[in-house]
C-alpha cells in the first residue's frame, strides 16, 4: 500500500486528501484553491483503500452513502406501492385473493395481486430490501466513525496557513500585539464555553463535538430496532393468538400453556348521548348512533400448580378487571385486548319431539350449540340422537357442511326413536326449513325457543420484542437530536509575523456560528472572519459549499 | 363556548391578512450570513410580527376554548387536525423568525396558512364524539406531536419555494420553470376548491342524487356543487337542478371527483386570468418581492427546519405512533396506508438529509426536495385520508 507524504513531512496513509498533522491539502486536492472537502477530515477510510478481495468489495459497495440513498428511495417507493389497493392482511377478503383483486379492481388488479403486491410487506424483496439498508446503517457507519473518531482525536493545534485560507470561514489582519490578542482570544472563547488549546502561538477552540456522532448513535439505534423485529421469529418471543368468550363461559386463555384462564361475565356497548356533552348535538344527529365503549367484564385465573394432568384444573382467582379498547388487561407477559365481539348469537335452541298428525308433545330438548350432547333421553322410549350438527350450516358441492365453528346459522340430523318407530326416523333441521331425506315421517322436531348470548373477541398477546424495539427506538431518538439540535464548531486562530489569521468551519448552521463568532469577539482587533463559500459562490455558482457529515 | 372558539378562529384568519399587509411593506430588508450590522430591522416588519403573535394567540385560544368544550383535545376530525397543522405551521414561522429574523418567510407562510385554515373550514365543524380506538391520552400525544413536527417541516417548504423563485432563471421556459409553475398552479387549486365549495355553501346548493354501484345496489349522493361528472346510472331526485355532463362509471367515486373537477377548473381559471392580465409566469411575478434575500440563508433555514422537524416528527408519527398503536390495536404496526405513508415521509427526509451530507445536494436541489416532502406531506394528508381507506379515515 502506498502512503502520501506531505511536504511538513508527515506520512499519511493512502486515501487522506487533508494531511493530519499539518492540514495542508494533499493528493489531488492541493492544485486547486477551492475551498477544502471537510468531510470526515480529510482522512482515508477503509472503502478508499482497500478493494481487493470479495469482502472489500462487498464492503465497498455498502459504503456508499449513494447507495444507501437508493435503498432508502426504493424502500419508499415499494412501501407507497403498497398502498394502492388493500394489503391482503388487511382487507378482510370475503374469496380468495386470486379472485379478489381482479373482481375488485380490474385488470389493474389483477397484475397488482400478480406481482405479489397485495402482501407486499412480508414479500422476500421488501425484507431484503430492509435487511439491505440494514447493512448499510453498519457498514457505512463503521466506514466514517472510525477515522472520524481517531482524526478529531489526533488532530494538532498548529496548521498550515494555506488549510486555513481554504476554510468558509477566514480573515487576516495585520495587528501589532498578535500574542496578546491570542490570549484574549483564549479568554473570550473560554467564556463562550469553547475547549480551547494553545500551541506554540495557534489556538484551536472547539464545541459541540459529540454532535459528530449523532448519526452513528442513530444508526445503532436503528439497528438495534431491526434486531428486535428480526427476534419476533424467533419462537417463543411472540404469542398472537384469538380468543372468543360468550358471556357466562370460563375459557383457557391460548398461548399461556393452560396456565391462565378467563370468565367472561358480561360484554357492553354503549352509544354517547347528549347528556354526554351538549356539543355532541349536532354530530350525533349527523351521524346517528356513535360506540362509546367496547368493554368486557372479566375474571382471571390461575391454574393451581397441584392439578393433575387430565383432570380439570383447579383455578385461582387473580382479579376482577374491564378490558376496553385502549386498556389491556396485563398479567405476566401477557396482554388481552378487546378486539371484537358478536352481539346476540343463539346460544343454544329449544325444540320439542312432536307428533305431526296430533300435535302431541313428548318432551323438550335444549341444545347447548357449543357444546351439543349426542343423545337427549324424553324418558318413556322417546329419545332424541344428534347425528350430525353444523354450527354454521351451507350447502358445500351438494353436501351440508359448516362455514366455520361459530353458531351463526345452526343445522342438526336427528334420529328421532319412539315406541311406535323403535328403528327411528331421520329428520334434517336447519332454521325454517325440515327437511325429511328418508321419506315421509310421523314424528318431527319444532322449533321452539333460542336463547343469546353476547361474545367477546380478544386478542391474546406476547411480545418479548417490545423493550429491545422501545431502547433502539430511544437510542435512535436520542442519536437524531444529539446530530440534529447541536453543531460541532471549531476555530482556529494563528499568529505570523505580526499577521493574525482565523478561520472556522461548523458541520451545520453558519449563519448562528458567525453570530456568535461576532458576538464573542465584539469590539476587540480580533478579525471576524468573511464567509467565503458566499464570495465564491458568486464567483462560481456550479460550486456549493460543504456541510461536513458526522 | 363553541362560538367563542369559531370567534378565536375568525379573529385570527383576519389578523393573518392584516399581517401579511405589513411583512409585504418590510421586504425591501437585506438578510446574510455577511450583513450590515447597522441595518436595523423595518419597522413595518415589526408590526407584521406582532400581528402574527397576536393571530396565533387567537388560535391558541380557539384551541384551548374547543377542547373544553369538547372534553378532549380538538384534534379528531379533519377539520380539527388541518387547523391544528396551520397552528404549528404558524409556531413554525414565528421560531425561524427569532432565529433568524426572516420577514419574507412570513410573507410567504401565511398566505399558505390562511388557505389552510379555509381548507380545513370546509370540513364538518361539529365536536364528534370519540369512539372507542380514540379514547386515549395518546391521542393528544401522537397527534399534535405529528402535526407539530409537520409544521416545522413546512418551513423548509416555504423556504425552497422562496429559493426557488429568487433562483431559477424566468426569463426563458425551462423545466425548473414549469415545475415551479405546477407547484403555484396546485396551490391554485386548493384555492379554487375553497372558493367554488363556499360559494355553493352559501348558496346552499344541494341537489339529491340515486344512483347504482358496482353490486346493482342504489345508492344516494348529496351533491354540494354543481355535477359535472355524475355518478354510475344517476337519477335526479331534486328538482331544478343540473343535469350531470359526463356520466362516470362505478368504480370511480363520482363526487369526489367531481369536487376535484371544480376545484381544478377554479384554479385553472384564477391561473390563467393572472398569466393572461401580467403576462408572466407567476415566479417571475413574485421574484422581484425576494430579490434581496440572501439564498444562503434561504438554503440554510430550508435545511436547519429538516433537521428540528425530522426528529419531531419521527417522535410523533412513528415513535408514539407505534406505542399508541401496540395499546390501541395490539399490535405496533398495522401496515396501516397512514402508517405506511409516515413511514414513507420519514424515509424522504431521511434521504435528503443523507443526500445533503454526502452527495453535496445544497441549495436549488435541496430546495426541491423540500417542496417535494411538503408535496408527501399533503399527499398523506388529504390524499390518504379521503381516498384511500383505512384506520384513519375519519373525515
Amino acid at each position: 500500500m502506498k502512503n502520501v507524504k506531505c511536504e511538513c513531512g508527515h506520512v499519511n496513509p493512502l486515501g487522506t486528501v487533508i494531511c493530519e498533522s499539518c492540514g495542508r491539502a494533499v493528493g489531488e486536492n492541493s492544485k486547486t484553491n477551492d475551498l477544502l472537502d471537510m468531510r470526515y477530515e480529510g482522512t482515508a477510510r477503509r472503502s478508499q483503500v482497500r478493494n481487493q478481495t470479495i469482502i472489500d468489495k462487498i464492503w465497498n459497495f455498502f459504503s456508499s452513502v449513494k447507495v444507501g440513498v437508493v435503498l432508502i428511495v426504493l424502500a419508499l417507493i415499494a412501501s407507497a406501492i403498497g398502498t394502492i389497493f388493500p394489503q391482503e392482511m388487511n382487507a378482510n377478503l370475503d374469496k380468495p385473493a386470486n379472485i379478489y383483486y381482479e373482481e375488485k379492481y380490474g385488470w389493474f388488479g389483477k397484475i397488482y395481486y400478480l406481482l405479489g403486491f397485495h402482501d407486499l410487506y412480508s414479500s422476500w424483496w421488501y425484507i431484503l430490501l430492509v435487511a439491505s439498508i440494514g447493512v448499510s446503517l453498519v457498514i457505512c457507519s463503521l466506514d466514517r466513525a472510525v477515522p472520524l473518531y481517531k482524526a478529531l482525536k489526533k488532530q494538532r493545534v498548529p496548521k498550515h496557513i494555506s488549510f486555513m485560507k481554504r476554510q468558509r470561514f477566514f480573515n487576516q489582519k495585520t495587528v501589532g500585539n498578535t500574542e496578546k490578542l491570542v490570549v484574549l482570544a483564549e479568554e473570550l472563547l473560554k467564556k463562550s464555553r469553547y475547549k480551547v488549546i494553545l500551541d506554540h502561538g495557534s489556538l484551536l477552540a472547539e464545541k459541540g463535538r459529540f454532535s459528530r456522532w449523532g448519526p452513528y448513535v442513530n444508526h445503532i439505534g436503528l439497528i438495534i430496532f431491526l434486531i428486535g423485529v428480526m427476534l419476533r421469529f424467533v419462537p417463543g418471543f411472540y404469542v398472537n393468538e384469538q380468543l372468543w368468550v360468550k358471556e357466562g363461559e370460563t375459557k383457557v386463555i391460548p398461548g399461556t400453556d393452560m396456565q391462565y384462564y378467563l370468565t367472561n361475565h358480561k360484554f357492553l356497548v354503549e352509544y354517547y348521548s347528549e347528556e354526554d356533552n351538549e356539543a355532541y348535538k349536532n354530530a350525533l344527529e349527523q351521524k346517528g348512533a356513535i360506540v362509546k365503549n367496547f368493554q368486557s367484564n372479566v375474571t382471571l385465573y390461575k391454574a393451581s400448580e397441584k392439578t393433575l394432568p387430565g383432570k380439570n384444573p383447579e383455578l385461582i382467582k387473580i382479579k376482577d378487571d374491564e378490558i376496553r379498547v385502549n386498556k389491556p388487561l396485563t398479567v405476566d407477559s401477557f396482554s388481552l385486548f378487546q378486539a371484537s365481539y358478536k352481539l346476540n348469537e343463539i346460544s343454544s335452541m329449544t325444540l320439542a319431539l312432536t307428533k305431526k298428525e296430533t300435535g302431541e308433545e313428548f318432551g323438550e330438548i335444549t341444545i347447548d350449540l357449543t357444546n351439543p350432547k349426542d343423545v337427549y333421553d324424553l324418558g318413556n322410549g322417546y329419545l332424541v340422537y344428534l347425528m350430525s350438527y353444523f354450527p354454521d350450516f351451507v350447502i358445500k358441492n351438494g353436501e351440508p357442511a359448516t362455514n366455520s365453528p361459530f353458531p351463526n346459522n345452526p343445522a342438526f340430523a336427528f334420529k328421532m326413536v319412539t315406541p311406535d318407530k323403535p328403528e327411528g326416523e331421520i329428520s334434517f333441521v336447519a332454521i325454517q326449513q325440515n327437511l325429511e331425506p328418508m321419506g315421509e315421517n310421523q314424528y318431527k322436531m319444532a322449533f321452539k325457543n333460542a336463547d343469546f348470548v353476547n361474545y367477546t373477541g380478544l386478542i391474546v398477546r406476547k411480545d418479548l420484542t417490545l423493550p429491545i424495539i422501545a431502547i433502539g427506538g430511544a437510542i435512535f431518538l436520542i442519536g437524531v437530536a444529539q446530530g440534529s439540535f447541536w453543531q460541532h464548531r471549531r476555530i482556529w486562530i494563528k499568529e505570523d509575523n505580526g499577521d493574525l489569521f482565523i478561520a472556522g468551519h461548523t458541520n451545520k448552521n453558519w449563519y448562528g456560528f458567525m453570530r456568535e463568532i461576532e458576538k464573542i469577539f465584539a469590539g476587540t482587533e480580533i478579525p471576524i472572519p468573511k464567509d467565503q463559500g458566499l464570495e465564491k459562490e458568486k464567483k462560481d455558482t456550479t460550486n456549493q459549499g460543504v456541510d461536513s457529515v458526522g | 363556548m363553541v362560538e367563542l372558539s369559531s370567534n378565536f378562529l375568525h379573529t385570527s384568519f383576519i389578523l393573518y391578512l392584516i399581517a401579511i399587509v405589513f411583512l409585504g411593506g418590510a421586504i425591501k430588508q437585506k438578510k446574510g450570513i455577511n450583513r450590515n450590522k447597522d441595518e436595523k430591522a423595518p419597522i413595518a416588519g415589526k408590526i407584521g410580527i406582532c400581528i402574527t403573535i397576536a393571530g396565533f394567540i387567537s388560535q391558541l385560544g380557539y384551541f384551548i376554548t374547543r377542547w373544553i368544550a369538547a372534553g378532549h383535545a380538538p384534534v379528531s376530525n379533519m377539520f380539527e387536525f388541518v387547523t391544528f397543522f396551520s397552528i404549528m405551521f404558524v409556531a413554525g414561522f414565528i421560531l425561524f423568525y427569532f432565529l433568524y429574523r426572516s420577514v419574507v418567510l412570513g410573507l410567504f407562510t401565511l398566505p399558505i396558512v390562511l388557505l389552510i385554515i379555509a381548507y380545513g373550514s370546509m370540513f364538518t365543524k361539529d365536536i364528534t364524539p370519540l369512539i372507542p380506538s380514540l379514547r386515549s391520552e395518546w391521542l393528544t400525544i401522537h397527534v399534535m406531536t405529528v402535526a407539530a413536527g409537520e409544521g416545522i417541516l413546512a418551513i423548509s417548504f416555504v423556504a425552497g419555494l422562496i429559493y426557488l423563485i429568487k433562483n431559477i432563471d424566468h426569463s426563458k421556459r425551462t423545466k425548473k420553470t414549469v415545475w415551479l409553475e405546477v407547484i403555484i398552479f396546485g396551490i391554485t387549486t386548493v384555492l379554487g376548491f375553497v372558493i367554488i365549495t363556499s360559494i355553493f355553501a352559501m348558496t346552499g346548493y344541494k341537489s339529491e342524487i340515486n344512483w347504482v354501484n358496482k353490486e346493482g345496489q342504489v345508492e344516494h349522493y348529496q351533491y354540494k356543487l354543481p355535477p359535472l361528472l355524475g355518478p354510475n346510472e344517476w337519477e335526479l331526485q331534486t328538482e331544478n337542478r343540473m343535469e350531470p355532463l359526463i356520466e362516470l362509471p362505478a368504480i370511480i367515486d363520482a363526487q369526489k371527483a367531481n369536487t376535484v373537477v371544480w376545484s381544478f377548473l377554479i384554479g385553472n381559471v384564477l391561473y390563467l386570468l393572472v398569466r393572461l392580465i401580467t403576462r408572466k409566469r407567476v415566479g417571475q411575478l413574485l421574484q422581484p418581492l425576494v430579490k434581496n434575500l440572501d439564498k444562503d440563508l434561504l438554503d440554510e433555514i430550508s435545511y436547519r427546519s429538516v433537521l428540528i422537524g425530522f426528529p419531531v416528527f419521527t417522535l410523533g408519527g412513528l415513535i408514539f405512533a407505534m406505542i399508541w398503536a401496540h395499546i390501541a390495536w395490539s399490535r405496533f404496526w398495522a401496515w396501516d396506508p397512514k402508517e405506511v405513508w409516515a413511514l414513507v415521509t420519514w424515509f424522504f427526509y431521511a434521504a435528503f438529509l443523507h443526500l445533503r451530507l454526502s452527495s453535496g445536494w445544497h441549495g436549488e436541489k435541496s430546495a426541491w426536495l423540500a417542496v417535494i416532502g411538503f408535496g408527501i406531506i399533503m399527499f398523506n394528508l388529504i390524499f390518504v385520508n379521503l381516498i384511500i381507506a383505512g384506520m384513519h379515515s375519519y373525515a
